[in-house]
């Protein structure tokens, strides 16, 4: 690999930026602690929020007596939910009303009479100082009547308990997605093989390193409210915050300053935004909330929280004729800002990197007395790629294949793309195989798959364990006419503005919003590429409505081959100006220019040039401007994707299995990823890294665990557990190069791919590390009693067999 | 993830704190390293009114030979006594143990003394002194007293310790020889599932971590190991007469099962002499 390189002084030729390793223009402030949170605002006269919760998964409120409380020293005010209801113009907003019939009912900022889950908030103090405040929220008593609480999945679609008893059921929808139903039913009646698998994805907290943070400062005579928050989308926030609080979004200013990430739990909005915009209207002055890190397991959404059945019809030889899948996913006690969409974001993808003829998907989802489920990092990919990879290997198992070679028999050939999927997409570009081998080669399979048997042969209680997971995903959010057809309330498009000021700076306004992804970086690398200068050059304009008033966000990888693609295309019109500006100047055709280390050159005479500093100075002084050229260099996209992009790749985890223990150590760990051209090899590699950590946290750690009644047991991160560095190996990353034709970079995306090819590729190895003794399956996340137990009760159902396997 | 209020006083001596643990009664809490206690104050789950902060008697920070014992001061941070010369060669466990506490940030602010007194029985220093039959030494309004550690905790966080005393120095017997720590979690910076601590200068002397209320001497095994028992059966007593704790991390059910393997393997590689690490 190349070296590192830090960003220089030097213009640089066009073509020469893209794809180096530059490090991130991002890191000095945040890693200096320059760079300002929300928490770091200072904000003179600001109050201060604090919320009073339900300790009670399902409870009416009897009664809310605030008295005591409200005198409390440093309280300005305290409210209910009642005290508050003419604040709302419209209940909380979900954007993503899947079907026509989806249930969902009003949902407001604060509980009035009944409370859901535990974290419902019920009531919100407001004092001088935060200390106070949280003083007295401990002072605000609530009468509450306990309901029973629904927390199990299939209990609650057996509406046995309801959430909402309004609704008379707790299932909120059920979407179908079965193009051709008879072939699928045919592929299943003639199948040599059927595989049924169940499997349960766990709840998990997303827990962003910066918990949520929101600060309002009103101006209450010019009835302007400007709102900090750490989100992921102050664009949509904007819009919504309007239409909830009859606020004109004019009116409304945005900014999400330093945002220590979000993995979709900062996209959404929140009911203590709304909260903090209300009370800072009603009291004229600047308000503000801090969560904390218990309160933000419980208050904050959480992601996953499914049970799958998949099944697999294949011939003979192993190849695939049918998938069929049926999901019943949990949508907690409300419906958030695109809760009932992210089950179907995996819709689409179940039969993974394979070439399957029949397919048919269906998705039951309900209510339960736990906090709001949505995105989060992968939302419904990861899921999607589990299953499918469980399954494969499942699959293998059964056919007494290599779990290399069934997958091998199945990818969906590299010619065959652009691949018209069986539910409904378009693959835009890909060679799945390929990057199978190279992982393979890179892991050293063959003789890992020697280690394994000579362990084996030798009786040790140390089981080596091998996981392949070959996944494809769908990013860049999105084709807005793709959505309309998903009914989603929204476009994908995303908007970007490149100028040159006159000394020959750039700015570069985006509509993404970044939260850790290092788009300033990345945005400059592009601009700089095309325009022939030094990335040092270029300023990236962010996550402020006032400076950037179209975007769509950051979320679900859409940001680079969206937003950049918008940056790209706007940097080309720029140039597209300056060539006629350049034209003039040189008294020649602007065709017979070429553009060439940050200057425009007249073909064939290369002493006669003008640098792209001079067309800039012109555009700005505006002395001698060609007829019809208007002053200033700049230029604005919106770009619309015309497709997702589907990156994808092969991941390989090799793990040792404690067999006395069930300790369970991820010793290796191959990551072979294609995202199409990159930008910037160093951030693709911080984002697999990363990407990585977290799926096999889901395989191995992490789970929002919840008691029968409702109660969440992991509200610390001493419970919950997110894992560190002392926990994994070193990744050792290899790349194949197949770029998208979706959009003129050929990029395609890379936030998420790593957490969703990690979960599998680490559940298959504990299941492959274990199978020689019978175990099948087991549970994420997989601790060490569970692989104890899977150990016993495969020991015990052989010796109930009388045959050793 | 605001504590409750409270007031804070900094003692410039031990018996200035004690007098103020005196005053002050059951309200007032010493804050030591603060990696216990600050935690559980945030979570408000400890609402001491009045905080004695000791963390400046730096002459209770002290790692030093004292003939047939090592003495160490009850203000030694975990990484001081990981690193020091004389626990390394003296009390090799003890060193290793403290290395082992939490994470890097824990073991330069959390004290031997703060642990110990805390007496969680999922802390791994405890279950050493313990192991090791070290001797707690307290100083009270009324003068100083010593507790063997085997008296020392008395039941889920909570020791000998009067409200109005100070653990000042634990003293533990040099034990050069085969030792063993066995610490089972899941990462690397939490506390032990199951932990267990062996010591074998003589006949071996065992100690479990989360095992019950207290940190536990596992006295069936060592009675087997004296009675000539192989580690494999000593080891197979482990959880005998024990009553784990279930929770997220393992159900007590596994833990008496998991404590078999530790202690058999801690008593394998404590009789092989263990070179320390």
């Amino acid at each position: 690999m190349s070296t590192t390189v830090t960003g220089t002084d030097q213009p640089r030729a066009p073509g020469t930026v893209m794809g180096t390793r530059l490090r991130r223009k991002e890191d000095p402030a945040l890693l200096s602690g320059e760079a300002l949170f929300v928490h770091d605002l200072v904000v003179p006269g600001a109050l201060h929020l604090s919320f009073v919760r339900s300790p009670s998964a399902h409870a009416r409120v009897t009664a809310l007596d605030l008295s005591a409380a409200q005198a409390m020293p440093g309280v300005v005010a305290v409210f209910g939910g009642a005290d508050l209801m003419s604040e709302w113009a419209a209940p909380m907003p979900c954007a993503w009303p899947v079907t026509s019939d989806m249930k969902n009912p009003p949902h407001y900022p604060l509980a009035t009479d009944e409370v859901r889950y535990v974290g419902d908030a019920v009531a919100v103090v407001v004092a001088e100082t935060e200390a106070q405040a949280q003083d007295a929220a401990s002072a605000v008593a609530v009468g509450y009547d306990a309901l029973p609480a629904v927390v199990d999945l299939e209990d609650a679609a057996s509406d046995r308990v309801l959430v909402h008893s309004a609704l008379g059921t707790n299932r909120s929808y059920i979407w179908e997605l079965a193009p051709d139903a008879e072939a699928v039913e045919r592929a299943f009646a003639e199948a040599a093989h059927v595989v049924s698998e169940r499997y349960v994805q766990q709840r998990l907290i997303p827990a962003a390193i910066e918990p949520r943070g929101v600060c309002v400062v009103p101006q209450p005579f010019g009835g302007e409210y400007t709102v900090y928050s750490a989100t992921q989308i102050p664009h949509i926030l904007r819009t919504m915050l309007g239409i909830s609080l009859g606020i004109p979004e004019a009116r409304l200013r945005v900014v999400a300053p330093a945002v220590g990430g979000g993995f979709g739990s900062k996209l959404n909005v929140y009911a203590e935004e709304l909260i903090c915009v209300a009370l800072a209207r009603r009291l004229r002055r600047p308000v503000r909330w801090s969560e904390g890190r218990s309160e933000n397991s419980q208050a904050t959404i959480h992601g996953r929280g499914q049970i799958q059945h998949i099944e697999l019809a294949a011939d003979a030889a192993g190849r695939l004729k049918a998938v069929r899948v049926r999901l019943l996913a949990d949508m907690g006690a409300y419906l958030q800002l695109v809760t009932p969409g992210i089950p179907l974001l995996g819709a689409f993808l179940y039969h993974g990197v394979y070439d399957v003829p029949a397919y048919s998907f269906s998705c039951v989802s309900v209510f339960t007395n736990k906090t709001p489920t949505d995105a989060y990092r992968g939302a419904g990919r990861p899921e999607a790629t589990y299953a499918i990879e469980r399954a494969m290997d499942a699959l293998a198992r059964k056919l007494g294949l290599d779990p290399a070679e069934v997958r091998r028999r199945n990818f969906i050939p590299a010619d065959k793309f652009p691949y018209p999927s069986a539910p409904g997409l378009v693959f835009d570009s890909g060679n799945y195989a390929a990057g199978l081998e190279k992982a393979l080669g890179l892991a050293d399979y063959e003789g890992l798959r020697g280690e394994q048997a000579r362990r084996r042969g030798a009786g040790s209680t140390r089981h080596l364990g091998i996981g392949l997971s070959s996944y494809v995903e769908m990013c860049g959010l999105a084709p807005s006419r793709v959505l309309a057809s998903l009914n989603y309330s929204a476009g994908g498009w995303e908007a970007a503005t490149v100028r040159v000021l006159p000394t020959a700076k750039v700015q570069v306004v985006t509509g993404t919003s970044p939260h850790g992804q290092g788009h300033v970086t990345s945005w400059s690398m592009i601009v700089a590429d095309k325009l022939g200068i030094s990335p040092d050059d270029v300023e990236v304009l962010h996550s402020d409505t006032a400076v950037s008033p179209f975007g769509l966000d950051t979320y679900g990888s859409r940001s680079l081959s969206v937003g950049g693609t918008a940056v790209y295309l706007a940097a080309e019109r720029v140039l597209e100006k300056a060539r006629l500006i350049a034209a003039h100047q040189l008294e020649a055709a602007p065709e017979d220019l070429e553009y060439e280390g940050g200057a425009f050159k007249v073909r064939g005479s290369p002493h006669k040039s003008v640098p792209l500093g001079v067309i800039a100075f012109e555009a700005f002084t505006a002395h001698d401007l060609p007829e019809g050229v208007e002053p200033t260099l700049e230029a604005s996209v919106s770009w619309d994707p015309p497709n997702f992009t589907f990156p994808f790749g092969t991941h390989v985890a090799v793990v040792d299995v404690d067999g006395e223990t069930g300790r369970v150590e991820l010793v290796r760990y191959v990551a072979v990823d294609d995202c199409g051209n990159q930008v910037n090899p160093l951030i693709v590699e911080g984002q697999v890294h990363g990407g990585i950590a977290q799926g096999v946290a889901q395989a191995l750690w992490e789970e929002a665990a919840y008691d029968p009644e409702g109660n969440l047991l992991t509200t610390t991160l001493a419970d919950y557990l997110v894992p560190a560095a002392t926990e994994l190996p070193s990744f050792v990353l290899g790349r194949t190069v197949t770029p998208s034709p979706t959009n003129p970079m050929g990029v395609k995306g890379v936030g998420e791919a790593g957490t969703i090819a990690a979960t599998p590729a680490v559940v298959n190895a504990v299941v492959d590390a274990l199978s020689h003794l019978g175990v099948r399956g087991i549970e994420m996340p997989v601790t060490p009693e569970r692989v104890w137990r899977a150990l016993s009760d495969a020991t015990q159902e052989t010796q109930e067999k009388g045959e050793p396997r | 993830m605001i504590p409750a209020m409270f007031d804070y006083q900094r003692a410039s001596s031990v018996e200035e704190a004690v007098g103020l643990l005196s005053e002050h009664g059951d309200g007032a809490k010493l804050l030591a390293g603060g990696h216990s206690l600050l935690p559980i104050m945030k979570l408000r789950l400890a609402v001491p009114s009045l905080l004695v902060d000791v963390g400046r008697l730096t002459e209770l920070s002290y790692v030093r030979d004292a003939g047939d014992h090592v003495a160490i001061g009850a203000l030694t941070r975990h990484h001081d006594l990981e690193t020091s010369a004389v626990a390394r060669a003296e009390v090799p466990v003890l060193a290793h143990v403290a290395g082992q506490v939490g994470d890097p940030q824990v073991r330069h602010r959390g004290t031997i003394g703060g642990s110990i007194a805390h007496g969680d029985p999922a802390s791994d220093l405890p279950a050493a002194v313990l192991a090791l039959g070290g001797t707690l030494v307290v100083q009270g309004p009324g003068g100083r007293r010593e507790i063997p550690a085997t008296e020392f905790f008395r039941s889920f966080l909570e020791t000998a310790l009067a409200p109005d005393e100070m653990l000042t120095e634990i003293r533990v017997p040099k034990s050069p020889g085969g030792w063993s720590f066995q610490k089972f979690n899941r990462r690397a910076q939490d506390w032990a599932i199951v932990g267990v601590v062996a010591v074998a200068d003589g006949s071996p002397r065992v100690a479990l971590i989360s095992m019950g209320s207290t940190p536990l001497r596992a006295t069936a095994v060592e009675e087997a190991m004296a009675g000539g028992a192989t580690p494999a059966e000593a080891a197979a007593r482990a959880a005998e007469g024990l009553d784990p704790p279930s929770d997220l991390n393992a159900s007590a059910e596994f833990r008496r099962h998991l404590v078999t393997v530790l202690v058999r393997r801690a008593l394998e590689e404590a009789a092989a002499g263990h070179e320390g690490q």
